[in-house]
Parts: C-alpha cells; structure tokens; sequence
C-alpha cells in the first residue's frame, strides 16, 4: 500500500511508576489496546477508540490517552478529518461509516440563545416552596370544548378527548432499538422511565419480552423496514411512533449487519439469525402525506383509536411544511430529530453534511403550525443533540412541548462518545451485543444513573423556570421573549423569532 | 357456526370494523359485509383463527393489515397493500389487486385470482414457523419481491398471460424465493436478484400450495403442475455487506 500507515488517532501510554500491573486494562479494554506479557503490559495504541474503560478502571490513575499524537502539517482546509477520509477511501472505495452524532465544527444555535430571569419587578419564584407544574400532555388538544349543563349543575363534557401520554418532566429517552444497544442498556432506560413517570423508545427493533414489565412505559415505533411489528407488539406500547427519518441521516434506510443479529435480537425482530436486518429509505406504503395519513389511521384502527401515534422525521430545510401535512394526518405528534442526532453507525457524509440545526426546525415547525391555526393539533418533540437541561427549556420556549434524549442518556451509563458503536465493541456494554461486554453493564445500577441524570435536569428547569417567574411549563412553551440571540445573525433570529441581546 | 351479516352501505370504516370485532367477540365465525365500497383498513390488528370474512364489494387500501389469524375472501378486486404487515391468516381475493400487495408480510397467505400492482410482496419477511406466502394466478407488475427478506412469492400468468414484463423483479432480495411460471427475461430482473430454472424439489415444495390455490378458485391444478418454473432468489444474502468501511 502506497499510502503507508497513518497516524494513531490516540497514543496510550501507562506510567511505570504508578502502574501494579493489576491487568485490570487488559481485562477491560474490549478493543484489544492491551497485552499482558509476563509482568509487562504491552500497548497498541492504533487499537484505541478512546472510550476510557481502562482509564475508568485503572485503581491508579497509571493511564494516559493523549488524542492526536502526531501532527499533520496544519492546514484550514486540508484538516486532518479530510485527509484521512482520502486516505480511507483511496485504500477501499467505500462509504465511510461512522458513528454518534454530527462531528463537524458547526456553530450551536443552543450556545448562542440565553435564558431571561426576573429582576425587581416581575417577581422569580422559588420551586421550593412554590408549586411548579412540569406535567406535560403529549397529544390532541381539542381546539374548542363543547360543553353541557347538567340540572344537578354540573356540567357534562361533550367534545370527545383523544389519548394524550401524561409525562411528570418534559423529558423522555428517544428511540435506540435493540440491537443498536444491548438488552442491559434497554433494561436500565426502561426501569429509569418507569421510575419518573416518563417514556422512552423502542426504536425499530421490536420489544423484547423483559420489557414487558414496563412496556406501559414503552413507545413502540414502526419502521420502514416493519422489524418485529404485529399487533401484540402494538397494543403492548403506550404510543405508537412512525419513524420517517432520522436527524443523523436524513433521507437514507438503517441496516443491522448480520453479526449483530444474535438469538435474541432475531427474536425480537422476527428475522432469521445472522441475516442482514435491512430498513430502507422510503415505507413502502408512503409515497406521499396522504400514504402517510393511511398509515396513521391504519394504526389508530389497528389499535381502536386508543393509542397516541407519532410522526418522527429528520429535520431538513422543508420541515415546517412537512410537520403542517403531518398534523393534519391524525397524527398527535410530531418529533423533529435535528442534525446532531446521535446513531449507532451512518455514512459518514450524512451525519456531517445533511440536515439542519433542531433549533431552527422546531422554532419554524412552531410558527407554521401557529400560523395555520393547528397547532393544538399535535405536540413537537425535539430530539438529537440535547446536551443538558437548558437546551430543554430552550427548545421549548422556541416551541416544543417535550424532549427525546438519547446520547446524554447513554453517557449516564458511562458512553464516553468515542463514536465507534457500529464495531459493535462496546467496552461499556451499551452498543454491543457480545455477551461478555453487555454483562458489564447492570441495568438496576446504570437505572439509577439515568433517573438521576433526568431529576437533575428537571430540577435545574424547575429553577429556571422559577427565576424566569414561571411556574408552568405551559408558560414557558414558545415563549420566545424568554430569550434572547447572542451573535446569531439578522437571519436566523428572523426564523427562531428572537430579538437580539439588549432589546 | 354463527354467522353475522354487515351491511357496508354509507358505513365508515372505523363503525364497520367496531362491527367485525364486536361479532368476533361475540363468538361469530362467520361475518359476511355486504355493500363494501373502498372502505380501508377492513379486519386491521383483528385476531381470530376460525373466523371467515367474507367482503362482497371492492374493499379500500390495507385490507387485513396487522390481521392475525382470520380469513377474508372478497368478492370482488382490493385496492392497494392487502396483507399489508399481515401476521397470520388468509386473504383470497377474487378478482386484482393494487399495488404493494403482501408489503412487509410476516405469516400467513395472500391469494389473489388475476393480476397485482407494482412492488407486490415488497419486504416480506419470515422467522422460524412463519413463512408467508403470496400467489397471483395472472401477472405482477414491476419491482416484483423488492427488497425481499423471506417468504415465497408466486406468479402464475394464468388465462395467457405473461406473468412478468416489467422490470426490477427482486431488486434488493435478500431471503425467501420468487417462483414464476415459465421463464423471465434476464432484463427484467433487480440488482442482487438471479434466476434459475426450479428443480423438480422446489415444484414438489410448491405443488400443495398451487393445488390450495386452484381448489379457491375452482381452477384445474393439472397444468399449472406440470409447467416449467423459474426460481428467483438472492444472489447474497448480505446485498450490503461491501459497502462501507469504517471511519
């Protein structure tokens, strides 16, 4: 090969003086880094994805991962990502599959929007002792009510309500199929979501029977690809979700490689062992918004009309209109999964290069739906690249009624962000289906860790909302003066409806 | 056996599966819609493995779609997808269907008399016992078996027709078979499909089925057993195992 090696993507190295030779790194490091010879551990540092478990696991702090060891000659244009993909690509002729969310330096609208909170005149208000009302309904809301005065006086409602999904945090876990992540991670999210009173996920992946406990906790989604979907599989899950597309890559299909499909996850998936488990770009049935509503409507019927079904696509330049077509398809949600939505694996040139911000899809699906007078007619869930808690009381005063998490979730269960979930060697045990590795992770204890992580987010939006005088999450939604642009351009504070920073 | 009659007429389709489910829960087996015209979704998500619907009329879209066990014969042409994610059970149709006929079926059979739409058994799939099956008596349009993870398909091109001559037929195909009766131009075959002539094993696997089907329609299965078959099926069961490479 012409090319020769290139360099390490990180160099590993254990000091003598602290390390005991304990082999903990050896035993833990799932991407073989480490080797045990006689008393001397020996590194291969091209191996390393820098994923941490051994640093994690390392009783004294002997080890060092240093990213980007050797310098290429510096360049704007030519960095260094460029360069390799070249190089990767002039050795295969393939399409690069990468993993985790949008990798490219983009500016973050999120960084560049703050908060407001009161100051003498509107008082703030301390969650302590003051009621604060987080309860979120995620569905239909009838635009009138019709109602009837009984002669006892009360009086009767006669508008029919359809399901809604009551959340107690506007903060629910999107969806990670079984098979991208592991039986244990699925397990640990789904104890987590019962615990909160919220929801998460199935992904397209079917539902394993060890969810059952908590499926009414579960959003069952249906795919292109239709993986493990009957009727059981429907009428066990509190919604239903269509997923259309998907923030990390928009406009293209997921594929499970066949070394992914174990006994289990065939199971689930109703597909043969070891066979390519292959979700295409389009349904077949959805051709255009009216398909759509048949496939709404084809699952309202299935389900007697009991369910909430959502609509989830990627967030791409036309989605105001496309959220406009969806929620007048009987659906009663639509979610909005921005750019920097995370994946277990995708081309590479669609997680970086197609798709757009969610802050500014979810603030222009808002104003559509408002100006149409239909906003009352589905909820928006933001999704792909929610970092922390004031991303979620962002989005939602740029008009979103709740949240799907999924990377910050996975990072409650020690995902360090190395991005190579498609090798499926998870040292974590989150995106991997290897025995050995998914054992290391132990759903009660990881549970715990993810209920944490969504009650302190609830606190501090609990807290922001207070300081902001708000003691309702109704309050907070699409209110746009709440915040405030800071160096984003004339343009875009156009489409997220928000004045600039000092007016 | 109790038997339950629906008329159809001016009737939603959500009142008149409320119906159907109503006369299954109330120990019906037998339930005869008179008067369908284009209601969609008739029998979708409903269980019931002795339980026979019969649809006098053209049915809309989705016919049995997420169905679990019944049959349902109609009596007349169905619009697109019947069997649509079908899990278990039997749609005979006596007449034609739309397009995406069979899409993404799990289990069961789909049987329609004369001719099928474009992109008929897309994505169907099987696991262990299931195993669904899809048979046109005449032709199928283009795209034929798209996308194809399991299950078998067959296309008879009965009364003289030709069953397929249109192209990317099992472009896609990753598992299960397509069987059609006669030969097919190599030209109108998908990417990752391949066709040979069906053994005399693969005939013998089909002959119960054809002889099922002809006995629905009243049809002789004497010749439809001794013609020449061409077996589709994939050329990798890993279509996208080269693809990629790994950041």
């Amino acid at each position: 090969m012409s090319i020769g090696s290139i360099p390490f993507k990180f160099k590993v190295s254990i000091d003598p003086d602290r390390c005991m030779s304990c082999g903990r790194c050896v035993e833990n490091c799932s991407y073989g880094v480490f080797k045990k010879e006689g008393d001397d551990i020996r590194i291969n540092s091209r191996n390393c994805v820098a994923c941490h478990r051994c640093l994690a696991f390392c009783p004294r702090d002997a080890i060092d991962i240093e990213e980007k060891p050797n310098d290429y000659r510096s360049h704007p244009l030519w960095t260094r990502e460029v360069r390799e993909a070249i190089f990767n690509q002039a050795k295969t002729g393939k399409i690069i599959l990468a993993g985790m969310g949008n990798a490219k330096p983009y500016p973050v609208i999120f960084d560049r929007l703050v908060l407001d909170a009161c100051q003498v005149t509107n008082p703030s208000i301390d969650p302590l002792r003051e009621p604060m009302e987080l309860r979120t309904y995620i569905g239909k809301k009838p635009s009138s009510l019709k109602l009837k005065q009984l002669p006892d006086g009360e009086v009767e409602l006669i508008t029919k309500l359809t399901p809604n999904l009551q959340i107690e945090t506007p903060i629910m876990i999107g969806h990670m199929s079984y098979g991208a992540i592991s039986l244990n991670a699925q397990i640990a999210l789904a104890k987590a979501v019962s615990r909160i009173g919220t929801f998460m996920g199935t992904g397209e992946g079917g539902l394993h029977e060890s969810l059952y406990p908590y499926q009414k906790n579960m959003i069952v989604q249906v795919a292109s690809g239709r993986f493990g979907v009957d009727i059981n599989y429907l009428e066990r899950g509190a919604a239903i979700e269509i997923k259309i597309g998907q923030g990390a890559k928009p406009g293209i299909g997921g594929h499970l490689p066949g070394e992914k499909v174990c006994a289990d996850v065939s199971c689930t998936r109703m597909i043969p062992e070891g066979s390519d488990a292959i979700s295409p770009a389009p349904h077949h049935d959805i051709y255009s918004i009216e398909d759509l509503k048949q496939l709404v409507r084809g699952l309202k019927e299935a389900t007697e009309w009991k369910k909430p079904v959502f609509v989830k696509i990627a967030a791409v330049h036309n989605s105001a209109a496309i959220a406009a077509g969806i929620a007048r398809s009987s659906a009663d949600a639509v979610v909005i999964d921005g750019f920097r939505g995370g994946t277990g694996a995708a081309p590479r040139v669609f997680r970086d290069h197609v798709g757009i911000p969610v802050e500014a899809a979810v603030a222009s699906v808002d104003a559509k739906l408002r100006q149409q007078g239909i906003r009352n007619e589905v909820s928006i869930i933001a999704s792909g690249g929610i970092r922390e808690s004031a991303d979620v009381a962002k989005i939602i005063c740029l008009g979103a009624d709740a949240v799907y998490i999924g990377t910050s979730a996975l990072v409650a269960m020690g995902c360090r962000v190395c991005g190579t979930c498609y090798q499926g060697n998870c040292a974590w045990g989150i995106a991997t289906q290897k025995p050995e590795l998914v054992r290391r992770l132990d759903p009660e204890t990881n549970s715990v860790q993810v209920e944490n992580l969504i009650h302190g987010w609830t606190l501090e939006l609990a807290e922001l909302m207070g300081a902001a005088g708000i003691n309702s999450i109704e309050s907070l939604r699409g209110n746009r003066d709440r915040l405030r642009g800071y160096m984003l351009d004339e343009g875009l504070m156009e489409v997220l409806d928000v004045k600039t920073v000092g007016a | 056996m109790t038997t339950v009659r629906i008329d159809a007429h001016r009737l939603h389709y959500t009142p008149l599966n409320q119906k159907i489910r109503a006369a299954i829960a109330d120990g019906a087996t037998e339930i005869i819609i008179d008067n369908v015209l284009g209601q969609r979704f008739i029998g979708d998500g409903v269980r019931g493995d002795d339980v026979t619907i019969t649809v006098n009329g053209v049915p809309g879209g989705d016919l049995g779609m997420f169905m679990s066990g019944p049959t349902i014969i109609v009596h007349g042409n169905a619009d697109h997808a019947p069997g649509n994610t079908m899990d278990k059970g039997k749609i005979i149709i006596h007449g034609s269907a739309g397009d995406a006929v069979a899409h993404s079926m799990r289990g069961g059979r789909v049987y329609v008399r004369d001719n099928i739409g474009y992109r008929g058994g897309i994505h169907m799939k099987q696991y262990m016992e299931k195993r669904p099956i899809l048979v046109v008596g005449g032709a199928a349009r283009a795209f034929l078996g798209e996308y194809m993870a399991g299950g078998l398909l067959i296309v008879l091109g009965l009364n003289g027709v030709t069953p397929i001559s249109e192209r990317g037929v099992g472009s896609g195909i990753h598992g299960g078979e397509i069987l059609v009766r006669g030969p097919v131009d190599e030209q109108h075959l998908g990417v990752g499909a391949k066709q040979t002539p069906a053994t005399e094993e693969q005939k013998a696997m089909i002959k119960p089925i054809i002889e099922d089907f002809a006995k629905q329609f009243n049809l002789d299965p004497a010749p439809l057993l001794v013609s020449d078959y061409t077996r589709i099926s994939p050329a990798s069961a890993r279509p996208f195992a080269n693809k990629y490479t790994w950041e």
